[in-house]
């Protein structure tokens, strides 16, 4: 927004003063997500900038906290880096083992969310689906209904039909993952049909393609950047969930988020800052994957940016 | 009128009694019929979601609802290893029935308390029976085990006997929570869930001053709330605004800034500000480095209120901002000029021109992050000290450490319910078909 030239003094010093301000509040947003990044390089265990570091010595700063993520949980952390000490990391590394966990039920809770998300936007966005209304309302609350009565209720439930005796590694927990992630793919999926031609439909069908061959080949190819941004969206919810995990997880089902809370509940180390680091790292990948995403579900869709 | 146009009575009287389809079908019941057959599919698609989310989500929800009005701590045992279920306090609960509240405990209802007591050593539920008095009574519990291991030797007369053991056994109060335990159904622990409780007579009656903690955490949790719903306003608003008047090329760069604490693990964002906010964190050193605070003079924004806030703050901004961004863009910056070409000052343009066009954003931001803000846990209990807690930190409490699960549902029920009244007024102003993510 260009000042006009017919501008008063007091508007022109207006203006300034509201671009500072305006300058502040992306520094308030974005500033504690960067400031961890340096932290993590130092040298000492502290949560602040030693001097050296604001000297920019080398020697302040140091990736040993890199280093603690992978040794920590090691059986044998002083031997020889080699191939032994690797897969020693590989199994036993505490951090390597949360994230496997955490890989693994964010895989499984998105591929069931997005399917069974995806299904279900197609048949909210026909206009004669019955009840449109309350059903959407019932399939977005899990966005709304705070974690900790859905992590209670959970709990309950889960002890009530003896879920961790079904013999299913993660079941629990990938189940409600799922049902957090739900919203977001509907809101996703919903919002890139609106505006979706249905004579398209039509128009395959009466080429002879039947219902799954016009899906696939007809509404997928238009509505895939949204699938894909719901399912990131999905999986980042199941990546960054753990008053679920807390409540209905079993003790060897140790998550990243799960084992940063335990880090910043007993004794917060700078580890947890490099933890941090990574997954800051992993959403900004992901934010740009996104954006992307809908870019060039625009462009598909015919719809020119404003 | 001529030939070639028809009036449309004409046109009626021409046609066909009914419209019919190619193989001689009415018309209309075809239509109808197609219209079913689309509904049906239409629902057929949704239902393996929405029969999904009933089971895992609104389930157990309602499963754990039932919890606050229903507690058998002290009406059955069910034994762990075998799942055997023994009815407990049976005979105090006939006597129950057949005296009314207020009648003084004599010795019939001693005998059946002792008879009862017999039962709970041989199952072992004393604790169980006990701590489901003690929500209600504390001090009750060690009254229950204390007396149920020694039932065996109990003789009559039952009343002097177990008085004998404790002199609370005649406490009207006491008579009064094994009343209301007695069946499984209460609505006590949502008395308890708002500071109430019954007195000997059954009357409901305030707690203790010193204990009354659930209004107060309640009150609270809205005070903060709302707080943290006016800071994201004042912030978020001018920004959306810069982002709403940019060309499209330059917002959605600084739109990343936006997205990127959204996209961001929630913890990773509490951490940064406890890093931040420490004692010897950032933001103090910073302060007195620069000399602006005196080195024992450290400010204290953690593990307080003021934690939580700031925390809370940053962590709920773009769920404000993004709203008032999507009704900002569209409006039209020709209003605002042809205010000013009628004289406005550009303060009277913004206030009486584009701040009410802005007004649906308002109401669709701060509803959505008053909602999330009331529910939240993870931050505050991370940086929010003893004074910084929320009610969902007061349900994590009764369900982990005090185990009172009746309570904690009975609170749950009450934020789960005031919460839903938010959702419903949320999709009656805004639409839940309006939300957006980035």
């Amino acid at each position: 927004m260009a000042l006009p030239t017919h501008a008063s003094r007091l508007e022109r010093i207006w203006h300034y003063t509201y671009l500072v301000i305006c300058t502040l509040i992306f520094l308030f947003l974005i500033a504690p997500i960067l400031v961890v990044i340096p932290l993590s390089f130092n040298a000492e265990p502290y949560f602040t900038f030693t001097e050296k570091m604001l000297k920019l010595d080398p020697t302040g700063f140091s990736t040993r906290w890199y280093d603690l993520l992978l040794t920590f949980g090691m059986t044998d952390p002083e031997a020889p880096r080699g191939w032994s000490w690797w897969t020693d990391t590989w199994t036993n590394a505490a951090w390597i083992n949360a994230a496997k966990n955490s890989v693994i039920i964010g895989l499984f809770s998105t591929v069931l969310a997005t399917g069974l998300g995806t299904i279900a936007a197609l048949g909210l966005s026909r206009p004669e689906m019955p009840g449109r209304r309350i059903i959407m309302a019932i399939l977005i609350s899990p966005m709304i209904v705070p974690i900790i009565i859905v992590a209670t209720g959970l709990f309950f439930f889960y002890s009530s039909i003896g879920i961790q005796n079904w013999g299913i590694p993660y079941l629990g927990v990938i189940l409600a993952h799922a049902t957090l992630g739900i919203p977001f793919v509907i809101i996703t999926v919903t919002a890139t049909l609106v505006g979706f031609d249905h004579s398209l439909t039509r128009a395959s069908a009466s080429l002879g393609a039947d219902p799954v061959t016009t899906f696939m080949r007809v509404q997928m190819p238009l509505i895939l950047p949204g699938v894909v941004s719901g399912a990131l969206f999905a999986f980042v919810t199941s990546f960054d969930e753990v008053v679920v995990v807390l409540f209905v997880g079993g003790l060897d089902e140790q998550t990243i988020p799960r084992q940063m809370w335990n880090g910043i509940r007993e004794q917060i180390s700078p580890a947890i800052l490099s933890v941090a680091t990574i997954l800051v790292l992993i959403s900004i990948a992901l934010l740009t994957t996104v954006e992307l995403l809908r870019r060039r579900s625009e462009r598909l869709r015919g719809m020119s940016p404003q | 009128m001529s030939d070639a146009t028809l009036s449309p009575a004409a046109m009626a009287d021409t046609m066909p009694e009914q419209l019919t389809t190619a193989d001689g079908k009415p018309l209309k019941q075809a239509l109808i019929r197609a219209q079913s057959h689309a509904r049906r599919r239409a629902f057929l698609l949704v239902a393996p979601l929405l029969a999904f989310i009933l089971l895992t989500f609104v389930m157990p929800i309602g499963q754990m609802l039932h919890r606050s009005v229903h507690n058998e701590g002290f009406t059955w045992h069910e034994d762990v290893a075998s799942g055997e279920r023994t009815r407990i306090m049976a005979n105090l609960s006939q006597w129950f029935d057949q005296n009314e509240l207020g009648t003084e405990p004599g010795e019939a209802a001693f005998a059946a308390l002792a008879a009862d007591l017999v039962v709970l050593r041989e199952v072992k539920a004393a604790g169980q029976a006990g701590t489901r008095i003690n929500y209600e009574r504390s001090g009750s519990r060690s009254m229950f085990t204390k007396a149920a291991r020694r039932a065996q030797r109990l003789e009559a007369p039952f009343k002097e006997a177990i008085v004998d053991l404790d002199e609370d056994w005649l406490d009207p109060d006491l008579w009064r929570v094994m009343r209301d335990a007695s069946s499984s159904y209460t609505a006590n622990f949502y008395l308890a869930a708002l500071d109430r409780t019954k007195d000997a007579d059954g009357n409901v009656t305030p707690v203790n001053e010193n204990r009354q903690v659930y209004v107060k955490l309640f009150q609270r949790t809205l005070f903060l709330s709302i707080v943290i719903t006016f800071m994201t306003f004042i912030l978020a608003y001018p920004i959306a605004h810069l982002l709403a008047t940019l060309p499209l090329a330059k917002s959605n760069l600084l739109m990343i800034l936006v997205l990127l604490p959204f996209w961001t693990s929630l913890l990773v964002r509490t951490t940064s500000w406890m890093v931040l906010l420490q004692s010897q964190g950032v933001v103090n050193d910073a302060l007195v480095s620069t000399g602006i605070l005196a080195d024992d003079n450290r400010l204290e924004m953690m593990y307080n209120q003021a934690g939580t806030l700031i925390a809370m703050t940053h962590i709920l901004l773009p769920f404000m901002v993004l709203p008032l961004y999507s009704v900002m863009r569209p409006i039209n910056p020709s209003y605002v000029r042809a205010a000013r070409s009628l004289g406005a000052t550009s303060w009277t343009a913004f206030r009486r021109v584009y701040f009410p066009q802005t007004v649906p954003g308002i109401g669709a931001g701060a509803l959505l992050v008053f909602i999330l803000a009331v529910g939240y846990y993870i931050t505050p209990a991370l940086v929010g000290g003893a004074d910084g807690q929320l009610i969902s930190n007061l349900i994590a409490f009764h369900m982990q450490n005090s185990l009172n699960w009746s309570l904690a549902a009975a609170l749950a029920a009450l934020l789960l319910g005031g919460i839903l009244l938010l959702y419903w007024l949320y999709d009656r102003l805004v639409g839940i078909d309006n939300l957006k993510l980035g």
